[in-house]
Order: C-alpha cells, then structure tokens, then sequence
C-alpha cells in the first residue's frame, strides 16, 4: 500500500466516484489511470509489478488524486475474491472497473508455432478477466449500478496469419464482453468494449510487420473516457480503426487466407 | 455466505448521497451474531440500516456490511391497559400506530415520516414537535436489548446498565445493534387533534411566538419562508396542537378507528399523490419556491383553528410521497442547528441573510421548541432548532459546502449544537466542539469496551469520530 494523504469523506457535498483498474503500472491502463485521477476519484490500481505501480501512485497523489497500489498477477486466480473485497472496502465502494491487463507474445513468425505463448495470452487477456469480470458483473448486477470497460483489440476482428493465439484471446474476450453487456444492460450496468489499434507503449515492439495510425495511449484514454462518460457500447481507438475493421471484417476468406498481414 | 450478490447501491432519504456495500438481511440476534463474525473473519466493518430515510449517511458503509433489519419487524408484547409495548428494531412508526391508535394510544414521540424504524428512531434519539415537554424519543423507552460486537447480549434501562442505556440512545448504532425496544405509549381520547395555525410576520415574532405559546400545547411547529428578506425576514406560519381530552371529541369511537387516520390518496379527490412530486419539480428552483412561499405566507395570514387526524398532523413528511424526488438528480440535504434561545435569533438572521448574499437560499424551513435531555450524544438545548432543505447540482456544491462550514461557525459561537440523523457535511472538528471532550472521551471509552475490534463503522462514523 502507498503512503497517500486520506480523501475527503464522501458525503452528498463532496461525492466520490470509486474505480479499479486491473492491469495499471504501464501503457493504456497507466495512462488511464492517469486521465481518470482527480480530487472527487479514489482509485485502485493492480498490476505485476510493485515498484511500477508504487511509482504511479505517487505521482497521482502527489497531483491531487487519490491511488492505492495492489500488486498482483491477474493469472494467479483465486487470489482474486479476497483481493477484490479489500480493495472495495478500501475505497469504500465500487463505481467503475476497467480491465486492461493484456500481453502479446508472438510466436516468432508466420510459420512458428508456440504452445505456451498462447495459455500464456488466453491466461492473462481472457481468463483473467474472466476470473475478475465474474464477481465484479455479480456485484454490479445486485447493486444495479456499475461499470464495466474492457481493453479488447481490433486484432479479435478476425484470425490473422501473425498471431493466432493472441487473436483468438481478443475475440474470446470481445464476446465475453458483449454477453456481459446483454446481460447486465437490463440491470442498468454499462458494459463499455474498447478495440485500440496500435498504440506506442511497450506492446507494440513485439509485434511484427508496419504498425501504421499507431497513437500515443495518452490519446487512446482520451477515447475511452469520453466513451465511458457517453456510454457507448464499443469503440475504436484511434477511431479510424472502425473504418479499417469495416473492410477488414468483408474480404472474403478466399481472398483473405492468401494475405501475409 | 455468499457477499458478492448482496453488493447494493444505497442512499440517504434525500437521494443526494449514493454509497455501495452488502446488504446482509438479518431476522434474529443469531443472525447479527454471524454477521459480526464474518465480518471479522474477513477484515469488513458493519452497520445497520432499517428503512433508510435518515438524510445523511449514518446507515451507509461503503465497501463494508449494512444490516437491513426491516426483516425484524414483529411487535411482540402490546399491553392495551398499560400502554407499553415491546417491538423488535425493524418495527415501523407505522406499524406500531397503526396496532395501538385503535386501542386509544399514540407513540410519544413521532419523526415528520412513519417510515422510520424504532431502532433508527433509537440510534438517532429522535425528537417531534413535542420535544419542549416530552423530551427526545429515548426518553420513553423504557428498556431495550442489543447485541454487542463481542456477542454479548445487553438488558439496558435508566437502571441497568445506565451508562450503556444513555449512550446507546443516540448512539448511532456504533456500540451495539438494538433488537428489541420497550417503550411506553401516550393515552389518546379521540383519533383528532385541536391545530391552531396563525402568521408570524418576521424571525423575532416567530422566536418568542414558539418560546411563549409552547407551554399552553402539546405540540408546536413553525413554517419559515426561508426567502422573504429585510423586514419580513423569518416570517412564517407557525401550527400548534393540543389533544383533546376525553369527551371533547363526540365522534371519538368513529375518529379512533383506523380508516379514519388514512392519508389520502388523491389531491382534491382527483390528482394521485404518486405523481405530484414529478408536478412540483417545476416549482423546485428560487423563483418557484419564492412564488410558493408567498402565496403560502399570504395564505397563512388568516389565523385558523382546526381539527385534523393524528397521521395528518404528525407524517406530514409523507403527505406527498416521495416529495423528494422533486428536487431533481442531485437531490437534496439537510441542514439543521440547534440554538440557545438566547442566541437563536441573531445567529439565525445571519445564517439567512448569508444564505442570500451567497445566492444559495434554503427551499424550506422549519422551527421547533426544545430542551435539554442527558443523553451523551444530545442535540437538544433549551432554545430552537431550524431546519433548512437545500437542493443540491452539480454546479454548487463547492459553493454550498463553504455556506455550510460558515453556518457551522456561527452556530458553534452561539454555543448551537447538531443532530446526527440530519446534516451531513459536518466535520469531526465541529462534533468535538458541540460535544465536548469529556462527552467525546466518554463515548470513546464505551466503544473499546462495546466493540474491542472496531467492527461497528459507518461513513457517518469514520466522518466524525474515528481518530486515525
């Protein structure tokens, strides 16, 4: 836990909102921690590393939020009610979750094959928020009231030759969003699924190949704010990707499986 | 026991203040025993909640377990010759008028809505109209048990276990969870009461019309029209009653029957109540509340004698359901001190003309007439109290927070004091100057003897009284 000076009571004069974000100490989930920070905002941060998120904290209390830091591998799964019920209570409630832990690790080529790196992506960007959407959706649906973003990707689109594992990932959490968002809507919880494109953090060196419209993650939680404050069910970020998708989702396989992207 | 499904957003009576923990309903003491130990298993705090309507955030605990005791709601002894009767804590103002006013009885002291729940009623040491002569609610009871934190169950009475009974009674439920309450009645010989209503045109009229008419009734409340200025600044209208005695009421055996206390459901026979707060929402911002004030302070000119059932006089918070939903999306709070007669006026002539000059006028006032009581945690003097209804947006909330901690000073340098059940934006600083050290410290004392492990907490806890 870091050393942080205690918030204002939440009271109907100084109301608080409380979020947690999975996935905090760098790229997207950092840089939305940071857009999000603010006087009336109590944030949990989880994340691998320690000292990262420690880092983090310091600089949002410091600029006048409020952070805790809660180190923790979201692959490590049934540390997962415990850890969740000490965070709401610390924060004193829960509002909104964002799950943006995700990894890529291709493997190594289009002819290349790699077990591990695949349980390894389908562990931390599918199961993990599995294993941390699955109480936080009960506890939104009780209370008829929460909400839920998810950092999917345009690459659950469509399978591409580069990375299957990592494809297949980010379309198992894409539709796992989605039937969260059917089944929670009708109790008033806003599910929100966000598919970056590139983005320059420290993912986009592993992948292969152009990187083109790549955006700085600074730019990419801009969108997701706005997103969340509008309640849009998904989006795009950069929002050109909606176009790209568009085309990409309509050539046909035949055409498709003979591409090298 | 399963947490995650009983996760609930929860609020205060005026909508204004949303806080989310577990609703863990409890039916028995061996129910809240289990609540405390899992929550010490699991490291979470606990507090207890009945039907909600306190307008701050004494029956919230964000992140951590709230008791809903409505399940609790049998009365279990009714004594009709004697008047007393035994009820478990989720009993209801409602319930427990509605089983005794046809016998010739009425609760002795009533809130402005019979929603409330005796062990609420209990918690905060509630007071009505009648607080000048029949004190605060705990004053009529005459004993109750609790379950401590420890487990230990409590017999308290001003006799048994005195310190626990004067500390309980307006203790917030942070020492202990009430389960049943022994309170004795008051003797009614007619289902109507005796309302005398005439104008006050400014604050020191309506002052020393409360402080010289109170003793002639039974009960005495004042309208203030929390706008009117300059030399109408304070006016208002002021309703007092009297019960009648026997044989004043030739109809008794008719108005005693319960059908007759109902609340109607209509206005004027035609307009549902259901809807007429969406009707009033137009009417809730400062030139609205203004016209209505004066059409209701012109109304009020002609003085006027009535007669009117129990239920409409005491709920008249409740003659207009969910009246506060027409304050809007922000909702609304309340701010109510409590003043020395001596200081009242002065002190009060500011707070207004404050509220003026900040453009952050109250939309409803009302007065009362009180006195001293030994509770530790009392809010009562021998003076006044008003209560000021505020609207809150998102707009002024800053703005509005300052007003109050302005008000709070002044009401502090008038030797005023507070009422734990009504505002919540006082700060631990200002309780501990209304209080007292040696109250403080006193029920600081009791509380690491009640709750070694710090279990019971609300947000109205943690707001004034945890030291960390």
């Amino acid at each position: 836990m870091s050393d942080s000076p205690k918030p204002a009571h939440t009271t109907p004069l100084t109301p608080r909102r409380c979020g947690l974000i999975i996935g905090a100490s760098s790229g997207l989930g950092a840089a939305l921690a940071r857009q999000l920070a603010a006087p009336d905002t109590s944030l949990a941060l989880v994340a691998r590393s320690k000292e990262k998120l420690e880092t983090l904290c310091r600089q949002i209390n410091a600029s006048g939020g409020y952070s805790l830091a809660y180190p923790h591998d979201v692959s490590r799964y049934e540390e997962i009610p415990d850890l969740l019920r000490n965070i709401v209570a610390d924060l004193g409630g829960l509002d909104f979750v964002i799950y943006a832990a995700g990894i890529n690790l291709p493997p190594g080529g289009i002819d290349r094959y790699n077990f591990e790196n695949d349980r390894r992506m389908v562990e931390v960007n599918l199961l993990g928020a599995m294993a941390w959407l699955t109480p936080i959706a009960e506890m939104f649906q009780a209370a008829k009231a929460g909400q839920i973003v998810g950092i999917s990707s345009v690459a659950g689109d469509r399978g591409r030759v580069g990375n299957p594992g990592y494809n297949a990932s980010k379309a198992g959490l894409t539709t796992y969003l989605e039937a969260l968002r059917n089944r929670l809507s009708r109790h008033g919880v806003h599910v929100l699924t966000v598919k970056p494109g590139f983005m320059k953090t420290e993912m986009l060196k592993a992948a292969q190949g152009p990187t083109p419209f790549a955006i700085e993650p600074e730019r990419a939680a801009q969108d997701i704010v706005r997103a969340m404050r509008k309640r849009k069910q998904t989006i795009y970020t950069a929002p050109l990707w909606r176009w790209i998708m568009l085309v990409i989702r309509h050539i046909p396989s035949f055409i498709f499986r003979r591409l090298s992207f | 026991m399963h947490l995650t499904s009983h996760f609930s957003q929860l609020d205060n009576f005026g909508h204004s203040l949303k806080v989310s923990g577990y609703l863990l309903p409890v039916h028995n003491a061996e129910d809240v025993y289990e609540a405390f130990q899992l929550a010490k298993r699991l490291g979470l705090t606990v507090t207890a909640r009945g039907t909600g309507i306190s307008y701050n955030d004494v029956s919230l605990n964000g992140g951590g377990i709230v008791l809903d005791l409505r399940g609790m709601n049998r009365i279990l002894e009714w004594d009709p010759v004697a008047g007393v009767v035994r009820c478990e804590a989720g009993v209801t103002l409602e319930d427990l008028w509605k089983r005794i006013e046809p016998d010739g009885w009425w609760p002795p002291v009533v809130s402005g809505t019979m929603k409330t729940t005796l062990g609420g009623c209990l918690a905060a040491n509630i007071h009505g109209k009648n607080n000048f002569h029949a004190g605060t609610f705990g004053e009529h009871v005459t004993e109750f048990t609790a379950m401590l934190p420890t487990g230990a169950l409590v017999t308290c009475s001003p006799n048994k276990n005195a310190d626990l009974f004067y500390a309980m009674i307006g203790g917030l439920g942070m020492l202990g969870i009430c389960l049943t309450i022994t309170l004795k009645m008051k003797r009614i010989y007619s289902g109507l009461i005796s309302v005398d209503a005439w104008p006050v045109p400014n604050l020191r009229r309506h002052l020393s019309d409360l402080l010289e008419h109170a003793p002639q009734y039974d009960y005495i409340v004042g309208w203030l029209d929390t706008l009117a200025q300059g030399k109408h600044l304070g006016r208002g209208q002021i309703h007092a009653a009297l019960n009648l005695k026997e044989g004043e009421d030739p109809r008794a055996r008719d108005t005693m029957k319960l059908s007759y206390q109902h609340l109607p459901d209509r206005l004027f026979g035609v307009i549902p109540k259901s809807l007429l707060h969406y009707l009033m929402n137009p009417f809730l911002n400062t030139a609205g509340v203004r016209l209505i004030n004066t059409a209701k302070y012109l109304a009020s000119l002609r003085r006027h004698t009535f007669r009117e059932s129990h239920a409409e006089f005491h709920f008249l918070l409740d003659y207009v359901p969910d009246w506060e939903r027409s304050f809007g999306r922000g909702g609304l709070i309340q701010y109510q001190s409590f003043l020395p007669k001596e200081t009242a006026e002065e002190t009060w002539r500011e707070i207004l003309q404050l509220s003026h000059r900040r453009g952050l006028p109250s939309y409803l006032g009302v007065t009362k007439r009180h006195r001293p009581d030994k509770f530790l945690l009392s809010h009562a003097v021998d003076g006044f109290s008003l209560a000021m209804d505020f609207k809150v947006t998102a707009t002024h909330r800053a703005r509005l927070k300052d007003l109050l901690q302005e008000f709070d000073r002044l009401v502090l340098a008038g030797g005023g004091r507070f009422y734990f059940a009504k505002n919540s934006e006082t700060s631990a600083e200002t309780a501990r100057a209304f209080l007292g050290e040696e109250a403080l410290d006193k029920f600081k004392k009791l509380k690491r003897r009640c709750d070694p492990h710090g279990l019971l907490e609300s947000n109205l806890y943690r707001r004034l009284f945890k030291d960390d």
